[in-house]
């Protein structure tokens, strides 16, 4: 018997989407170990977003801190491992943010932790899948440490519902703060109205073929009819053409949308590692020769020029009816 | 200064993935130096030295864990520059990320650099694990997933761009301590050392690791390379970590190509009901 610490990202008053997909996963691992879920919210922010977490877990612990304002490993991590052994956890999971990808591995080198990352399937008591060669293969592993660390596909695991009741929320210490020397100078981020990328129903993404940044206003045009999220392959983000958060890919964010619009991207392996899991695919591409049309349900050969421009024109007869 | 760059030997990630009894079959798989750990060797290369006259301003010392043949991975990375390197033996299966950072952490021990540069993740096994659990190991702070970086004039410590979901993260960290790349980190002017003119543009475009020359691949023959066991380090190697199997991932059915836009949005309604 074991218990499982879900390290839970939050915004505001809430926990962000990506976290309700680690939940979801610790409801299946609790039942696994015969266990209970233990979600842990650290930073400035936690102790008002606790109850929030309390719908989705039975205990819920939050470690407020003004030192702990900014997301560091270095802050972080201790104070995850000595929960961990506090709360007899079994797994210590995440999901597969950039926050989660970053501070897993470290929490476990401090615990001696096995670790699997980025799973797509747990498969009973400490044994995963998850995909491996850029989503090329899929390996089955087990891990046989005491406390084994675990980072989620968010893809993988739909959003966990509330439980129906409501935990109990304690306050831990954060104990003493150590950044090891780092810091936090500054964060460039670019505020969107649009869903985010890793949890949006719809995703309309561009590629190199775009052009230029202008052009894709057109994209984006579509991605505000349809309520979809924006992304694009690594070459239009290298180029410069759009933010470097919209990449979707091997590197990047893997999406997983029930709609993905793959227009003016060619569809190089690293590219389809991040989207091949999206429900429908629709290519659209000048190159009737691409590789993103054996990939894609529905293929139209033309420019973006030509197809764009219709595709809204269309979409709004379609919602006009309705 | 001092840079280790552990590098990992990984099957061409261009090639097929094929299964054979269960495993992904190797035999005749041609062996290259894992993508983001190439350009860990780029990146540690650019921030220890003058680009523009050429003087060295540090050692760049690879180590790799893997059997005899991973030695060739070593000769690729000191044919881009790098000045002497280590080979721990060890067989590929008997290693898991738990393993390799506690050996990695004896070597650090023993070689006392300033700075490991690593790369994200090794492009076989996508775990993204060892980098972090090294640091962890060493209490050293870490700067992963770097997309820019710059070395501090007195070499104390370096600021780091991360893309990081929110967008690009700016974080510095005192040295000594562990760097891991990203793809963005081999962009023309990506790296800055305050030893480099900041003007100077490595190459254009998307950039990319260097390619050995001729007189690399010669200097490289003459380079120290030694060789050890993990025995040497006395960590205890058991991996935590079994595999049970391998699957390949379900195809997708064939898809349709469709005349025009007009019948597209039809299928998306009628068919997919996607809109």
């Amino acid at each position: 018997m074991g218990n499982i610490l879900a390290f839970c990202e939050f915004d505001g008053g809430a926990l962000r989407a990506s976290a309700l997909s680690n939940l979801s996963f610790a409801r299946q691992a609790a039942s696994a170990h015969g266990g209970e879920v233990v979600a842990l919210l650290i930073g400035v922010g936690a102790a008002a977003a606790g109850p929030a977490a309390a719908a989705y877990a039975a205990k819920v612990v939050t470690v407020e801190h003004g030192d702990l304002g900014h997301y560091l490993a270095e802050t972080y991590a201790p104070i995850v491992a000595r929960l961990a052994g506090e709360h007899g956890a079994a797994i210590v999971c995440a999901t597969a943010t950039s926050v989660g990808k970053d501070l897993l591995p470290r929490v476990a080198a401090l615990l001696d932790a096995g670790m699997a990352s980025d799973i797509s399937k747990l498969e009973g008591g400490n044994r995963f899948t998850r995909p491996i060669l850029a989503g090329n293969a899929y390996s089955t592993v087990e891990v046989s440490t005491p406390v084994v660390c675990v980072t989620v596909r968010q893809s993988e695991f739909a959003p966990a519902e509330p439980t129906g009741s409501t935990g109990s929320v304690t306050s831990a210490d954060a104990g003493a703060i150590d950044a090891k020397g780092a810091r936090i100078d500054r964060v460039d981020s670019q505020k969107s109205d649009r869903p985010e990328l890793t949890s949006a129903k719809v995703v309309v993404a561009g590629g190199r073929g775009m052009g230029n940044g202008d052009n894709f206003k057109q994209l984006e045009a579509l991605a505000d009819l349809l309520g979809a999220a924006m992304g694009a392959s690594r070459a239009a983000t290298d180029a410069g053409m759009v933010p470097a958060d919209w990449q979707v890919g091997q590197t990047g964010k893997i999406v997983a949308p029930n709609l993905y619009f793959a227009v003016a991207i060619s569809g190089a392996i690293q590219h389809l590692a991040g989207m091949k899991g999206s429900k429908t695919i629709v290519a659209i591409n000048k190159d009737p020769e691409a590789p993103i049309f054996q990939v894609a349900d529905y293929g139209v050969v033309t420019t973006w020029e030509k197809a764009i421009p219709e595709l809204i024109e269309e979409i709004k007869k379609v919602k006009a009816t309705r | 200064m001092k840079i280790l760059v552990p590098i990992k030997r990984v099957p061409d990630p261009e090639l097929k993935v094929k299964l054979k009894d269960g495993a992904i079959d190797l035999a005749g798989a041609s062996w290259v130096v894992n993508t983001f750990d190439e350009y860990a060797v780029e990146t540690a290369l650019r921030l220890r030295e003058n680009a523009e006259s050429g003087e060295s301003h540090g050692e760049v010392v690879v180590v790799t864990i893997g059997p005899d043949d991973a030695g060739q991975q070593l000769r690729s990375a000191l044919a881009m520059g790098a000045d002497r390197a280590i080979r721990i033996d060890g067989e590929d299966k008997a290693l898991d990320s738990r393993v390799v950072a506690a050996v990695l952490a004896k070597v650090i021990e023993a070689e006392k650099p300033d700075l490991v540069v690593m790369g994200k993740q090794a492009v076989d096994g996508d775990a993204n694990q060892v980098g972090q659990m090294l640091a962890g190991k060493l209490g050293w702070p870490q700067a992963t997933f770097a997309a820019t970086v710059e070395l501090a004039a007195d070499k104390a410590s370096l600021t780091v761009g991360r893309e990081v979901d929110a967008g690009v993260e700016y974080k510095t960290i005192a040295l000594p301590g562990v760097l891991t790349v990203d793809l963005r980190v081999v962009a023309p002017t990506s790296v800055k050392n305050n030893i480099t003119p900041a003007s100077h543009s490595y190459g254009t475009g998307e950039g990319g690791p260097r390619y050995a020359s001729l007189k690399g691949i010669m200097a490289a023959k003459k380079k120290p390379m030694e060789q050890k066991s993990i025995g040497d380090y006395g960590v205890d190697v058991t991996p935590a970590t079994r595999e049970l199997g391998i699957t390949l991932p379900a195809a997708r059915a064939a898809g349709q190509k469709v005349a025009d836009i007009p019948t597209l949005v039809k299928k998306l309604v009628d068919e997919a009901k996607a809109l």
